[in-house]
């Protein structure tokens, strides 16, 4: 094994047992500091893998933003200090179930699709000029796809979240004021 | 290798120093401003010593962790809010021709990207600490980054657009004197989000000292308290550095730009720093939902103008 791949291996049991620590750990806030780790060994398995502008990304919106956003909405909603007894779903089981499931599919499809091949690893195969080159040139039809997806689900959000622009018609639509009235009295 | 150990240890004295120098000008320009005197003796010229007193008075004290507190991530919460700028540091340029520690292709991204961990320093500490004065320091925390980071991020965009690159060596490399009015904005933007991100007054709801204490650093003392503050300074280096390197054209100056580069980067990052403080002293606390309003109803929609302005002005003129 070249260092390369020791150091790889090694970001692997960082990411899997980080990973393995958010779903076992009791404390709620834990887990959201352990997905850190797991999402730090991650870009580093990227940078091993000379993809610089993924990790660097990967830095910027899942530890950055993700965990943040994470962490508000755990301390707005509840974040006790010590352990919770109620953290384990009755459904965890089946969970593993369909994660092993899915790891053993993807692990198969990955094990015969490219059987012992090798790709060669170039340094700055993953910069900045070769990916905005291949993104905006060879796959551009599918990055923009994408992009009128991410739109559609924003506008859902803003469609769902507001009340007043027809969404939201059962709980009140914004046009009933004179009935929540009636019903906030009583309540 | 010898050049690779000298340049790391230029970083980590800069990186010793510079905040404490932000640290005492602070100290000096505020009560200049606001015509107080504050210790003139310790050391003789203008209490210049005091700071070192001040350290040493940190260092004494007894190092407390609240009793329901979270020990392990309370104790961490401090190395988490100071190591990023530190790691900042290594990739910015202070001259041409590899004055910086990294060189890397991706500079700018990464810079941005550590800058966005040390907040969750931030937010550790104020859920650690079991106090509910921390708490909302820190869900106050969070709640500024996540507004605050996406301007951020679309400015430096800009700059990086407008110099056809993301190393943090090119776009000095690239810049322009006329760079100053068409990526004006965009400066602004870049400067003003920084700091919310910073913390610093008048961004400071997190941490106002009469509502909430002093938000997340409610429960510390001594030296976890000292690296809250120094990650402070460090933070306000790294901002103006930053902005020097992406707007300002770096070590260019008006003369001897490959021998003097270093001096025309540290004047210009000095220049901003004494902003940060005068800025401190002349506006007051913004209300949270002000801050919320700056951020999402000036500061985005005036960073993607300056976007569109930068990519058509790079089409038709580049």
């Amino acid at each position: 094994m070249s260092g390369q791949e020791v150091v790889f291996a090694l970001l692997g049991v960082v990411a899997v047992g980080a990973g393995i620590m958010v779903v076992t750990t009791r404390q709620l806030v834990h887990a959201a500091l352990w997905l850190v780790v797991t999402f730090g060994a991650l870009a580093g398995g990227y940078l091993v893998l000379t993809a610089e502008f993924v990790a660097w990304v990967q830095v910027l919106i899942y530890v950055g933003a993700v965990v943040v956003l994470l962490l508000f909405g755990i301390m707005l909603t509840r974040a006790p200090i010590g352990e919770s007894a109620d953290l384990d779903s009755g459904n965890r089981w089946v969970a593993a179930g369909v994660a092993l499931a899915t790891a053993a599919v993807l692990v198969t499809v990955m094990a015969m699709g490219f059987r012992d091949d090798r790709m060669p690893l170039k340094a700055g195969g993953g910069s900045a000029d070769e990916l905005g080159a291949s993104v905006f040139r060879t796959w551009v039809l599918p990055f923009e796809v994408l992009s009128v997806l991410l739109l559609a689900s924003l506008v859902g959000a803003i469609v769902l979240s507001r009340t007043d622009i027809g969404g939201g018609a059962d709980i009140g639509g914004g046009t009933d004021i004179g009935g929540r009235a009636d019903e906030e009295g009583g309540a | 290798m010898l050049e690779i150990v000298g340049k790391l240890v230029l970083v980590a004295a800069a990186f010793a120093l510079l905040p404490l120098l932000v640290g005492q000008a602070e100290h000096k320009v505020m009560a200049h401003m606001q015509g107080r005197l504050g210790p003139m003796y310790a050391g003789g010229f203008h209490g210049w010593a005091q700071l070192v007193a001040d350290g040493v008075k940190f260092a004494q004290k007894e190092d407390v962790v609240p009793r329901d507190a979270d020990r392990w991530v309370f104790k961490l919460a401090p190395g988490v809010a100071l190591v990023p700028y530190l790691l900042v540091l290594l990739v910015v340029p202070v001259g041409p021709d590899g004055q910086v520690v990294l060189d890397l292709g991706l500079g700018l991204f990464f810079a941005l990207a550590v800058m966005g961990v040390g907040v969750i320093g931030a937010i550790m500490a104020g859920w650690a600490s079991a106090n509910k004065y921390a708490l909302l320091g820190g869900m106050r925390v969070a709640a500024q980054l996540m507004s605050y980071e996406l301007p951020m991020v679309f400015a430096a965009s800009s700059s990086a657009m407008a110099a056809g690159t993301v190393s943090l060596t090119g776009i000095p490399e690239e810049w322009r004197w006329y760079w100053l009015p068409w990526q004006a904005v965009g400066a602004v933007v870049f400067f003003v989000a920084g700091l919310a991100e910073l913390r610093r007054p008048p961004f400071d709801m997190p941490v106002a000292d009469s509502e909430i204490i002093f938000g997340p650093y409610t429960e510390y003392g001594g030296l976890r308290f000292a690296l809250f503050l120094l990650a402070e300074y460090a933070g306000i280096v790294v901002l103006c550095a930053l902005t020097t390197v992406l707007f300002l054209g770096g070590w260019k100056g008006p003369f001897l730009n490959t021998e003097l580069g270093w001096l025309w980067t540290l004047a210009k990052v000095g220049v901003l720093a004494f902003v940060v403080i005068w800025l401190r002293v002349s506006y007051p606390r913004m209300r949270e939902d002000q801050l919320q309003k700056l951020a999402w109803a000036y500061l985005v929609p005036l960073s993607l103008a300056q976007l569109a302005l930068t990519g058509v002005l790079k089409v038709a003129f580049g």
